[in-house]
């Protein structure tokens, strides 16, 4: 079962941007690329722990703001020599509005 | 009677008569036909309709069966006849006019409704859609007195609408509610050059701007925007989208999702109901272009027949605008993802963009911009989905170059016939470089564009020309050693900084069109680097571009190793007063900020700073007088002061006031790498200024200026500039060095890098004995701050970029578990 919870509009996150959204389960990146396409992925870069919603977003991917590791914001997983991932989120993006599936979320915290 | 089944088909558009086409196909004789059409017309081409406006067919040339066909076919045509209601237990519908009648099958094609925007005013007189003949004749009408149009909605239909209308001599304003034109079609780079294309045949287009109300009593006379924003206009045009046309069938208790559900086979839910077009819904999708609604004609053919067909199994789509002289096509999917590779070219000579996105071994999406020959050749391969494996590398040339052997990249300029252009700026060909490279034995670029010209105006055939070199020279070519700025581009930093000023590149998108760029929006290396050049190239034109800058200049304060923030106010010249500090107090203890300190830039550094307490924590420095002190900016950092000739024994000029008039002249400024200055009173240097990037020793006969000095990863005492006699002098010339390091040096490169690099002589040449020249970059330096010095804390407490400092949203803890 889905938990769809909307969590505002896809015009609040600038174009090659990003926002972040405050969840029980830890903060979640919400991004927007130059091609309109919208990602959720946990904000917490996998090196140390580095706030990934403010980091420059590229193509489908993101640069941590602490230490340049990039991340895809797809699979989560680092790109080029780094290793590691964060979790991704489903996000959906209907009418304009943005809707976040916790219970994606949730089940993904519990394992 | 005869007999024969009863077929009525509702709406008589695109999908309803192709349908038919299709039966009366395979079997003409097997029902009496009447088709239901709510327009007063015969059977024409929609999509034409855009062609009509911009006065360049009529309606006669775009019908496609006018009363003859259904003459000939025994077809009963009721048109001007809307369908309102439908009886399946008695096999019934009824009509606007009254009129009942029977079926034994129904075929639904209403096709869809534009979608007109729920604001106030949507009902005004001068409101209207894009759909039908009436619409164009209506728009047609309103532009014979001139005057202006609003168009909402920037997707093919409404560009379509404004090019006609611009056609028709009104003055145009598209507002459209994303950043990029066609976002739904087009990726951010082909857009871009769609605006830059619209705008220059005298379209305004305001992107990331959402309509409010429509003004007028009667008639439209003016739309608001969110913003605040009012266009005073005659004619609104709303291009917002369209929904499929389902109320009819929903009302009857058909299935119906976003479009009337049908199968296959295009049955609905009801077997002796079908339905086509861009009224249904097929497996989840819904469509807006012709091309799938032939393909389900032909099932729906079929099935009308009673033959078993292959049935319609959805379809993958392709888009062009039907804008003469703009060619954009688009087809699949064109996101980006780490699953996928984009390959992209980029002609700027000739104003082409191509992108192509590559999955695996399969081509999935195509943006094509300038050029869209190759594109049915591309929809080809991405429907077919094969292994494009042998042809990746030489793709992107197109068919011309797609042969099986072609794959080495060089293959496809070797494949080129020699009157090819190489270089459009000089017009030089393939033939006559490679002439050029065996006669005069060339073995360098620069001996190809000393001789050639090729490559030497714009630059941006600068891969071909070395291609040539590598297929002329083999082995014995050894490209130069320029490092490109990043893997985006092969082009370093300095060419890029030329290029953007002899091309007066604008923006981003700009310098990465005409400049080739192989990503379709750069990288964290490339974008700050381009927006700091535009920046400091066209500091009145070029709007900043905040998300292509590190986190610290976007919300100017500097991101600490736990994501909270650090604050510090400038103190000018390290100089402070009771006042000052009690403010600053008051601010640590009202937010609970968990560390001050003393930097090593004599100010004060208050560490700790949660992200949302930011703008109420400048609000209140903002108070005491505080601005700034950009601690985060490749910018002016700090001016340190020692106390000087006010207080010091030794001091001989008022260093410390010198210094505060630095920082006051020059904060706010942008620079390729941090710059911080200072200022001591003697030579006993207690400010420490021989290790700064200017430093400024005082003496008894003037001011000594030292530039180029460091004291971080590296350390190097500075280098002399000059000694001069007056603190004007003195400013004038610490200026100018700093505009000319603002106008020449690579991105993060710092001034003793950079000074390195050009030679300590020819700076102070520049600076010391040409006065011409250093009053000019004084001036550029004065003008720019024109537009930089503005307290972005000030400028943040009154709502500038509000989005930085909140969360988009708090999921609650019963949000979350449901
Ligand atoms: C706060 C401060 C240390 C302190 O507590 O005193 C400091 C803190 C940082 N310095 Fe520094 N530097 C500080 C004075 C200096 C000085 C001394 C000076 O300015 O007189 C130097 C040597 C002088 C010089 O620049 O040549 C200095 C040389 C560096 C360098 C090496 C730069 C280089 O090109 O060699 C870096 C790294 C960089 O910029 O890439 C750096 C980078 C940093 C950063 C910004 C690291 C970062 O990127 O996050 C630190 C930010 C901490 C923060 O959030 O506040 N800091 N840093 C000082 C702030 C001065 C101010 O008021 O603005
Ligand atoms: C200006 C314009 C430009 C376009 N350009 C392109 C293009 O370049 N490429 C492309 O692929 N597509 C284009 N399209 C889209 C294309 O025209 C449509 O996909 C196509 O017309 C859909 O066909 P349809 O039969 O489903 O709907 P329609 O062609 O709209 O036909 C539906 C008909 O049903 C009638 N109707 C509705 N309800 C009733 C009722 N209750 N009773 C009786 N009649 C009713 C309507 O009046 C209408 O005539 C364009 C559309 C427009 C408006
Ligand atoms: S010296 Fe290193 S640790 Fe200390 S403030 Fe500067 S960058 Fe940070
Ligand atoms: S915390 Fe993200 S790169 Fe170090």
């Amino acid at each position: 079962m889905e938990n769809w919870v909307e969590i505002g509009n896809l015009s609040d996150i600038p174009l090659r941007g990003a926002r972040c959204v405050k969840t029980p389960l830890g903060r979640i990146a919400v991004f927007r690329t130059a091609a309109d396409e919208v990602y959720a992925i946990e904000d917490r870069c996998p090196h140390k722990g580095g706030p990934l919603s403010q980091g420059i977003v590229h193509g489908a991917a993101v640069t941590c703001p602490l230490h340049n590791w990039v991340l895809s914001l797809e699979t989560g997983r680092a790109l080029g020599a780094d290793e590691g991932a964060v979790r991704t989120f489903v996000l959906k993006c209907e009418g304009g509005k943005l809707f976040l599936d916790m219970a994606s979320a949730a089940a993904l915290a519990a394992d | 009677m005869t007999g024969k089944q009863k077929l009525i088909v509702i709406g008589n558009g695109m999908a309803g008569c192709r349908a038919v086409e299709e039966l009366l196909a395979r079997t003409p004789g097997l029902y009496d036909i009447e088709i239901y059409g709510a327009e007063p017309e015969v059977n024409y081409n929609r999509i034409m309709l855009s062609p009509v406006l911009a006065g360049e067919t009529s309606f006669d040339e775009i019908v496609i069966n006018g009363y003859d066909w259904y003459e000939e076919n025994g077809i009963t045509l009721r048109s001007g006849e809307e369908v309102v209601g439908i009886d399946r237990a008695a096999r019934m519908i009824a009509t606007g006019k009254g009129r009942r009648v029977s079926y034994d099958r129904l075929l639904i094609a209403t096709g869809s409704l534009p979608f007109i925007l729920p604001v106030p005013g949507a009902t005004l007189d001068g409101v209207i859609a894009f759909r039908d003949i009436a619409d164009v004749r209506r728009m047609i009408e309103t532009s014979k007195s001139g005057g202006r149009a609003v168009v909402i909605g920037g997707g093919l239909l409404g560009l379509e609408a404004a090019n006609g209308l611009r056609t028709l001599g009104m003055d145009v304003t598209v507002i459209h509610l994303v950043d990029t034109l066609m976002e739904r079609q087009l990726d951010e780079a082909a857009g871009f050059l769609l605006r830059r294309e619209l705008e220059s045949r005298g379209i305004e287009v305001i992107t990331g701007a959402s309509t409010e109300e429509i003004l007028g009593t009667e008639r439209v006379e003016a739309v608001r925007l969110k913003d605040g924003r009012v266009i005073a206009t005659d004619l609104v045009v709303m291009a917002a989208g369209i929904r499929p046309n389902v109320a009819l069938a929903r009302d009857a208790g058909l299935a119906c999702n976003r479009g009337i559900v049908v199968d296959d086979h295009m049955r609905t839910s009801d077997p002796s109901i079908l339905a086509v077009g861009e009224c249904v819904e097929h497996a989840g999708q819904v469509y807006g272009l012709v091309a799938p609604i032939w393909e389900m004609c032909r099932a729906v053919g079929d099935t009308l027949a009673e033959r078993q067909g292959e049935g319609y199994r959805g379809s993958v789509v392709s888009t062009k605008l039907k804008v003469t002289g703009v060619n954009v096509f688009s087809a699949g999917d064109f996101a980006t993802g780490d699953d996928r590779e984009d390959i992209v070219f980029r002609d700027a000579a000739r104003g082409v963009y191509k992108r192509l996105i590559v999955a695996g071994d399969r081509l999935i999406g195509a943006v094509l911009y300038g050029d869209t020959e190759d594109g049915s050749w591309y929809f080809n391969l991405l429907r077919e989905g094969g292994s494009i494996a042998d042809a990746r590398e030489t793709l992107i040339f197109g068919p011309a170059f797609a042969g099986g052997a072609a794959a080495d990249p060089n293959a496809a300029v070797a494949a080129l016939p020699d009157t090819s252009e190489i270089c459009g700026c000089n017009g030089v060909c393939k033939g006559t470089i490679v002439s050029a490279i065996a006669d005069k034995n060339l073995t360098t670029l620069d001996g190809v564009r000393a001789h050639t010209k090729a490559s030497a105006s714009c630059g941006s055939c600068t891969g071909l020309v070395e291609r040539l070199l590598v297929l002329t020279l083999g082995d014995g070519y050894n490209p130069a050693a320029v490092t490109p700025v990043c893997g985006c581009t092969d082009l370093g930093h300095d060419e890029v900084r030329r290029l953007i000023k002899a091309k007066e590149l604008k923006s981003i998108q700009a310098v990465m069109q005409e400049l080739e760029w192989k990503t379709s929006c750069g990288c964290a290396k490339c974008r700050p680097a381009l927006n700091y050049y535009l920046v400091c190239d066209w500091p009145d034109e070029y709007a900043d571009d905040y998300q292509s800058r590190f986190v610290n200049e976007r919300v100017h304060a500097n991101i600490q190793k736990d994501g909270t923030y650090s604050v510090v106010p400038r103190m000018w010249g390290g100089m402070t007063s009771a006042s000052e500090l009690r403010a600053i107090a008051d601010v640590v203890d009202k937010f609970g900020i968990p560390a001050v300190k003393v930097t090593g830039g004599q100010r004060i550094d208050m560490l700790g700073i949660r992200k949302e307490d930011l703008p109420a924590v400048w609000a209140d420095l903002g108070q005491a007088g505080f601005v700034s002190g950009h601690a985060y900016a490749k910018g002016l950092r700090t001016v340190k002061t020692c106390v000087g000739s006010d207080w010091c024994r030794f001091g001989t000029q008022d260093s410390t006031g010198f210094g505060i008039r630095l920082e006051k002249f020059m904060w706010g400024s942008w620079t390729p790498a941090k710059v911080k200055l200072a200022v001591s009173g003697c030579p006993r240097n207690c400010a420490e200024a021989t290790c700064k990037d200017v430093g400024v020793i005082c003496v008894d006969s003037g001011y000594e200026i030292h530039f180029a000095g460091a004291a971080g990863l590296d350390i190097k005492g500075t280098e002399k500039l000059g000694l001069v006699h007056t603190e004007d002098e003195a400013l004038e010339h610490i200026v100018a060095l700093v505009q000319m390091y603002r106008e020449q040096a690579r991105y993060l490169e710092r001034i003793y890098k950079w000074a390195k690099r050009v030679g300590y002589d020819e700076i102070r040449r520049q600076i010391m004995d040409d006065a011409e020249r250093r009053r000019s970059l004084f001036a550029r330096f004065v003008f720019s701050q024109k537009f930089a010095q503005v307290d972005p804390w000030s400028e943040r407490v009154s709502g500038k970029d509000k989005h930085e400092f909140r969360p988009l949203a708090e999921i609650g803890v019963s949000q979350a578990a449901e």
